[in-house]
């Protein structure tokens, strides 16, 4: 049948006159090929020496000489040692213990070596560890590794040798000496006793003209001051939250970097409910704060409050637990008698309570002092006060001040980036050029280093010597895991050299080590890292006038008509000092789950009247409005918007340590620098913010904000609920039909199980209770799995690779409880659109909760059961295994997971220039764990439950001829083993001496999405809240 | 062989209807099994290696000793650092006895250093002369042991005979092989000559008894007969399909495994001198397979444990070398290089060269396999996967190295269960569960992807 339809042949029919659409009508093409160009001109062509047959010859040969070039196997040398050292087995791992101190970051780690290159850093869990690894730590490998570090000393920005260095600086030095003027010597917190010790050596001989001056980019000059005026040494109080029953803080995350970091492991310790046949117990958190911080996030209450009526709640606490009645305003309508409520509980536990404040206020600092000494707090330690932050603040303005009137000579600087880091960056630039010799010793030609007159190029802590006081009491040695890379030089040994002491830096810490250590010998040392002796504690010998503190905290007064800026540092990058590690970049912030950038985070009310905006794009992006921010004049543009649940009505929050952009691979060069806003070392600015034109796409991994009332995803309780109801209550197993009937969901098997009962059968427990969302699991995992970085704008189309990912929640009511009655009570049609709609929406002050989710390995795995070519299959040790070399790509088990764990290589990452992240060149590629293979493109790849490690624990005990113990399993598995909050237990559940036994047996156990029957391997606690 | 003619021979004398083809084809197949003889022929007895003259050892015994007991003590006690002909830690002792006298001899070997110490001006020019060693004092030595041995060095060095090396040897036996070979081809040829008298004979005395040998009836010819039936057509294209895609598929099942790999290395290290004739361990050189999921290529120290001794090569008579004497001392020489070994001074250069050796097993980066599991833990033989390494000159790649074959053996393995208390546990529960008590490494669960896999 003739059909009179039409048919287009393009848009350019619409357009009647187009000259197209009648060329085309005649013409093959529309335009005309220039045939006659090349074939036109038959000289040209005869004198051609290449003929079509030629060509065609050629082609013909190509063609077969490539095909049989490629049947060719290629030719790989493998070539040993001339002298093979007696520690290294090509093939066996070593572990070193080292301890990491960069002024920011402080841990003692052990760090595990192949061939010689440090691959990855795990926790030293040897009695006297204090301080264990962050993701920050963890990440601190790569670091080493980082292609863009100064290779070599730079003489006026040219290479030059460490010779020439030497004479220059022998010269300034001389100089100096003869009267030039001041000698000073600018580093980081250096917490180093033999370093300490060298540096008032070499100074000695400039006298008077000498200083040491202490800076610390992220500063805690204000409760050193604090400290300083009570207790006569400059240096910050302990706590140990393990021992408190109430935890009240103001302004401080702890579970952050507040105070050098590092207290969630006692923290967790009490956060774990514990049942006994008389009382169940945990112990209760109430944070108060502006932003809202991991810590907030982890507290049973949250009061959210400006940082002026933050100022007022310590004085109201102050005056209630010490019964003083220092006048002071009203908090906050909406929270006051939440505060007074606080402040009663922490007064009735008495020694069992805790105060600590983050505000940047000696005041505040002085008032901590004075509550935690009325409770006579067990867990407020002041006698053996932590030495990881020593910046004066002072001190530093005073230098500048001095520089401006070049009254400083020479200027050795160590690991500080003041360029950067000041708040008046620029001008410090500036007056350098007053100083006659600037010596920076640095990682990397960064922002500072480019002003200086040499540019020291130092070692990464991996190649260095050291020794490091964390706090008081304890002491711990650094020891280099590998050859120093590039042509270094550790400030010490110049240092050394340049005082015309001619002992090299390593004999002189073993003398200084030999002092300070008793009872150990050096080989010792070096083999722990630690060591811990019995000192006299630090006594409180200065009084202060703690009325006279609050009256002053108390005058305080909020300016009109601005937000109140808290500056904070996030998980990921914290001061920025490794800002070109991929790996820190790429890891997504714990709370607004948003990696790549830094941004201002506002509450909703004030985004509203602002006009500010977060919306979702099409590709799964989030896009945000840009703002430019305003303190004292100066100008910060382009500054993106994050609307943040839980921040406080009137204030916002900005992380200090991103818009880096010297001695940084492009990729890495993201967000805006607000060291520039850090005026007075003070995280509390007054700050205007403008709505400017424009939008910033951001690279998050999570859209959506809340629960929707699934309680079953993550199941919560009270703690009054968790001890006086039945487990069945609080941890209902879903029910499902069978044969017409209401049974348990996992009594119901589609299949047949495997018998599990013999050999290991490993599980992962997460207790959700003692989970802080650190992240420290998401970077080790990255470390031992060779898992890829993306980029920003992969991450943005959710291409992103982790293994290993913590989902945050908040609930939409003001509790998660709230969310699921609301939920229920959705009825008809209209109500529950309506119901629904209205919970995608977080609260204004929600609950937060943190969910650790990795390859769950179903032992009815419906991955499994679609591979069309097997290449993931079930191991009867539990395990749910990736063949990658059988993989072809479907996806179809992506599809197919409920937990959405599988990730898939979207491009062949360690081979493809578009990124130029550590897998791309030789140096970071060193980094690789050489006992897992890099998967190639096309390939789907997801938790291995680190098979590698229990496959390596299994054999360590064959050739031992042993049963493997019980915590091996648990340290093999590389998230469990970073976990220092004890959330996560890996171990084998047919050995009934192993823990993880007894954690699946707990009432608080249950698997995530029970009613689907997918029996997975890991298994959950039920969170409970201490309300 | 004549039987096998005879049998044809008649064949062909009762059938006569036989198509020209299919006397073509028994031919063919006769002169096959003709040319295949010969190599059941090789099983006979190799000739036997010229008788090696014994050294002349008997020459000029020093006075009251007896060399043979010298040479035994020579070896146990002096050759770690001593050589005949060579310096080696100690200087070489061929002559020694002419050099010194007997009675400062015997105080020497008993205790040097006290020689060295007393001032005794020969002892410390001895001891300068050699970088400063001090020789392990002999005490145990008596003074017809020392006689002994002075008798065994004072015996002059065997003169070097331009013997017939093993090149020579091989193409003696090559000369033998052509004659047998040729001998072969004129009795073949001297039986077709007489098949054809045979033939004639036969038509000759048919035809004087006057039997008629049945004209060929012109029928149609067998290809066109083919050609015609389709089914048969059809029948040898699916079996020509079938056996194509047969060998295809072998062809590239192949590709990509490499057994029979035998590159050349920058040193010819013969393993067979080494782990055969000298009967060195295995683990003793690559010590890294007891603990380490790589066996490791001896790093050069290791070879130098020996070599540092071992300047050159002797060979042992009774053994027959693929190259030189010359060839392999040269071998050593280029270690000495590699390793910056100044075998003059018995000192250490500094300057070092490391070998680039070709690596041979090359498994694909998505496998996972740990030498110690198999050497240490289930004790399997080095051979068992690498082949008879002690008598490869030149060593090869023996296994495919393929998933199968890796397989296969998980499959057909017994786990070494005894005296291991880690699987003390897991065998009694599986032993039960299967029923039998020996489990294979399959039943362990070595065949799961994810064991070799990550």
């Amino acid at each position: 049948m003739a059909s009179n339809k039409k048919y287009w042949q393009s848009v350019e029919e619409l357009n009647e006159n187009s000259p197209i659409v009648e060329t085309l009508r005649n013409n093959e093409f529309a335009e005309e090929i220039p045939v006659d160009e090349f074939l036109g001109d038959k000289e040209a062509l005869s004198n051609s020496s290449t003929s079509r047959r030629d060509f065609l010859k050629f082609v013909g040969f190509s063609t077969a000489a490539a095909s049989l070039a490629a049947c060719q196997g290629p030719v790989i040398k493998s070539i040993p040692y001339v002298v093979q050292p007696e520690e290294i087995i090509p093939g066996v791992w070593d572990y070193y213990a080292t301890t990491m101190a960069d002024g920011f970051d402080f841990a003692n780690i052990l760090v595990k070596t192949r061939e010689g290159r440090p691959i990855k850093v795990e926790a030293n869990k040897l009695a006297g560890a204090k301080f264990s690894a962050n993701g920050r730590v963890h990440a601190s490998v790569l670091s080493l590794y980082d292609s863009l570090r100064l290779k070599q000393p730079l003489v006026d920005s040219k290479p030059a040798t460490w010779t020439t260095v030497d004479a220059k600086v022998a010269k300034g030095l001389a100089e100096a000496a003869a009267g030039g003027g001041q000698v000073v010597v600018l580093t980081g917190t250096v917490a180093s006793p033999s370093t300490e010790k060298l540096i008032a050596e070499f100074g000695a001989k400039y006298g008077a003209n000498f200083k040491h001056v202490v800076y610390d980019a992220v500063s805690s000059s204000e409760a050193l001051d604090a400290y300083q005026q009570v207790y006569g040494e400059r240096a910050l109080a302990d706590y140990d939250f393990g021992k408190a029953d109430v935890i009240l803080a103001v302004g401080a995350d702890f579970l952050g970097d507040w105070q050098g970091g590092g207290f969630d492991g006692g923290y967790a310790q009490n956060r774990i409910p514990k049942k006994t046949a008389t009382k169940t117990y945990m112990s209760k958190h109430i944070q108060i704060e502006s932003n809202m911080t991991l810590s907030g996030a982890n507290a049973d209450k949250r009061i959210p409050l400006t940082v002026t009526e933050q100022k007022y709640a310590v004085v109201k606490i102050f005056n209630i637990v010490t019964g003083s009645s220092v006048p002071v305003p009203a908090v906050n309508k909406a929270y006051e008698q939440e505060v007074i409520k606080a402040a009663e509980q922490l007064s009735k536990a008495g020694t069992r309570g805790v105060f600590v404040t983050g505000l940047d206020d000696v005041n505040a600092q002085l008032l901590a002092f004075a509550i935690n000494q009325k409770l006579a707090s067990e867990a407020f330690n002041p006698g053996a006060p932590r030495y990881v932050r020593k910046g004066d603040a002072k001190a530093v303005k005073q230098l500048v001040a001095d520089m401006k009137a070049g009254a400083v000579h020479t200027l050795i600087l160590n690991n500080v980036n003041p360029v950067y880091t000041l708040p008046n960056g620029a001008e410090f630039a500036e007056v350098l050029k007053k100083v006659k010799l600037s010596v920076s010793f640095t990682l990397r030609n960064d922002e500072t280093a480019k002003h200086t007159t040499v540019a020291a190029a130092a070692p990464h802590y991996l190649e260095s010597w050291g020794d490091v006081s964390v706090a008081k009491g304890y002491y711990a040695v650094t020891q280099p895991t590998i050859r120093p890379l590039f042509d270094t030089k550790q400030f010490q040994d110049a240092l050394l050299s340049w005082s015309g002491n001619t002992t090299p830096y390593y004999d002189y810490l073993k003398a200084v080590a030999a002092t300070a250590v008793a009872g150990k010998t050096w080989n010792q040392l070096v083999h722990d890292g630690v060591a811990v002796s019995e000192v006299a504690p630090t006594t409180a010998t200065g009084a202060a006038d703690f009325s006279g503190a609050a009256a002053t905290l108390a005058s305080a007064k909020a300016v009109n008509g601005t937000l109140e800026l808290v500056l904070y540092t996030k998980t990921g990058l914290g001061d920025g000092q490794q800002a070109n590690n991929p790996w820190l970049q790429e890891f997504p912030d714990p709370i607004t789950r948003t990696s790549w950038d830094n941004y201002i985070t506002v509450s909703k009310a004030d985004a509203e009247a602002l006009g500010l905006e977060n919306w979702n794009v099409a590709n799964g992006g989030l896009n945000g409005s840009v703002v430019t921010v305003t303190v004292n004049g100066v100008e910060l543009k382009d500054v993106p918007v994050i609307i943040q649940p839980g921040q406080a009505k009137g204030t916002a929050g900005l992380a200090l340590g991103y818009g880096r952009a010297e001695g940084m691979k492009a990729e890495m060069v993201v967000g805006v620098n607000a060291y520039t806003l850090y005026n007075n070392f003070n995280s509390f600015q007054n700050v205007k913010l403008t709505k400017q034109a424009g939008e910033h796409e951001f690279a998050c991994v999570q859209l959506q904000k809340t629960l929707m009332g699934r309680g079953d995803i993550v199941k919560e309780t009270t703690l009054a609920d968790f001890g006086a109801k039945s487990p069945a209550e609080w941890n209902e197993m879903p029910q499902v039909s069978y044969d017409h009937q209401e049974v348990p969901a996992a009594s119901i098997d589609l299949w047949e199980s495997f018998d599990r009962s013999t050999g290991h059968h490993f599980n992962l427990s997460i207790d959700l209770n003692a989970c802080t969302g650190c992240g420290a699991c998401v970077i080790a995992c990255h470390a031992e799995n060779n898992v890829p970085v993306v980029g920003k704008s992969e991450i943005r189309r959710s291409r992103d690779m982790h293994w290993l990912r913590i989902d945050r929640y908040y609930s939409s009511e003001e509790t998660f409880k709230g969310d699921v009655e609301k939920k229920d009570a959705a009825h008809g049609l209209m109500n529950s659109i309506d119901t629904f709609t209205s919970m995608e929406d977080p609260s204004e002050n929600p609950q937060v909760v943190f969910q650790p989710v990795m390859c769950q390995h179903c032992n009815h795995a419906p991955c499994e059961t679609v591979c069309p070519v097997a290449a993931t299959s079930h191991g009867r040790q539990g395990q749910n295994h990736m063949a990658y070399n059988r993989c072809v790509g479907t996806r179809y088990c992506a599809n197919n997971c409920p937990y959405k764990v599988r990730r898939f290589n979207w491009f062949l990452y360690n081979n493809n220039k578009d990124f130029d992240f550590n897998m791309n060149d030789d140096l970071g590629r060193m980094v690789l764990n050489p006992d897992v293979v890099v998967r190639s493109r096309g390939v789907m790849e997801k938790c291995s439950f680190c098979i590698q490690a229990t496959q390596a624990v299994i054999l360590q005990a064959k050739r031992d001829g042993r049963v493997v113990g019980k915590d091996e399993f648990n340290d093999a598995c590389a998230c469990s083993a970073a976990c220092s909050s004890g959330a996560m237990v890996f171990g084998d559940v047919n050995n009934a001496e192993d823990p993880i036994t007894r954690l699946k047996e707990d009432d608080r156990a249950y698997h995530l999405l029970d009613h689907i029957g997918t029996k997975p391997n890991v298994f959950y606690h039920v969170k409970v809240r201490n309300t | 062989m004549p039987k096998i003619l005879s049998i044809i021979i008649y064949n062909m004398k009762k059938v006569g209807n036989h198509t020209s083809i299919s006397r073509i084809l028994l031919f063919c197949l006769a002169v096959s099994l003709t040319f295949s003889l010969p190599s059941f022929a090789q099983d006979a007895p190799a000739a036997a290696p010229a008788a090696a003259a014994p050294a002349a050892e008997a020459a000029a015994p020093a006075a009251a000793g007896d060399p043979v007991k010298g040479k035994e003590l020579f070896n146990a006690n002096c050759a770690s650092c001593h050589k005949l002909d060579a310096a080696s830690t100690g200087p070489k002792l061929r002559g020694v006895a002419e050099k010194h006298d007997k009675q400062w001899l015997y105080k020497w070997i008993h205790n040097s250093s006290e020689m060295i110490k007393s001032g005794d001006a020969a002892a410390v020019k001895l001891f300068n002369e050699n970088n400063k060693v001090t020789m392990t004092a002999f005490p145990q030595l008596s003074e017809a042991d020392i006689d002994n041995i002075l008798a065994y060095t004072s015996a002059p060095a065997p003169v070097v005979e331009n013997k017939p090396g093993p090149v020579a040897s091989a193409s003696g036996s090559g000369v033998s092989e052509t004659i047998i070979l040729g001998a072969l081809i004129l009795v073949l040829a001297v039986l077709i000559v007489m098949l054809v008298l045979v033939n004639r004979t036969l038509k000759r005395v048919a035809a004087a008894n006057g039997v008629v040998v049945p004209v060929k009836e012109p029928g149609v010819s067998v290809w066109k007969a083919y050609a015609k039936n389709q089914f048969l057509v059809l029948v040898t294209a699916i079996l020509l399909l079938l056996a194509s895609s047969y060998y295809l598929y072998g062809w590239l099942m192949q590709v990509g495994v490499d057994q029979n790999y035998q590159p050349v290395q920058p040193i010819h290290f013969s393993h067979k001198i080494h782990a055969g004739d000298n009967g060195i361990d295995c683990k003793y050189c690559h010590s890294a397979a007891r603990v380490s999921k790589n066996s490791g290529i001896p790093s050069l120290n290791v070879c130098m444990n020996c070599h540092k001794n071992i300047a050159e090569f002797a060979g042992d008579k009774d053994s027959v070398y693929d190259h030189s004497k010359e060839f392999y001392t040269g071998e050593i020489k280029k270690l000495y290089t590699a390793v910056g070994w100044d075998g003059a001074t018995q000192k250490y250069t500094g300057k070092t060269a490391p070998v680039k050796w070709v690596r041979i097993h090359n498994l694909p980066d998505f496998v996972y396999f740990n030498h110690s599991q198999h050497v240490s833990v289930a004790g399997v033989e080095c051979q068992k996967c690498h082949g008879p390494v002690e008598t490869f000159e030149v060593m090869k790649q023996f296994s495919p190295l393929t998933m199968g074959w890796c397989v296969n053996c998980h499959r057909e393995t017994d786990v070494k269960v005894e005296g291991n208390a880690y699987y003390t546990k897991i065998h009694d529960e599986l032993a039960k569960k299967f029923g039998k008590q020996k489990l294979t490494a399959a039943d362990m669960g070595a065949t799961e992807c994810g064991k070799c896999h990550y």
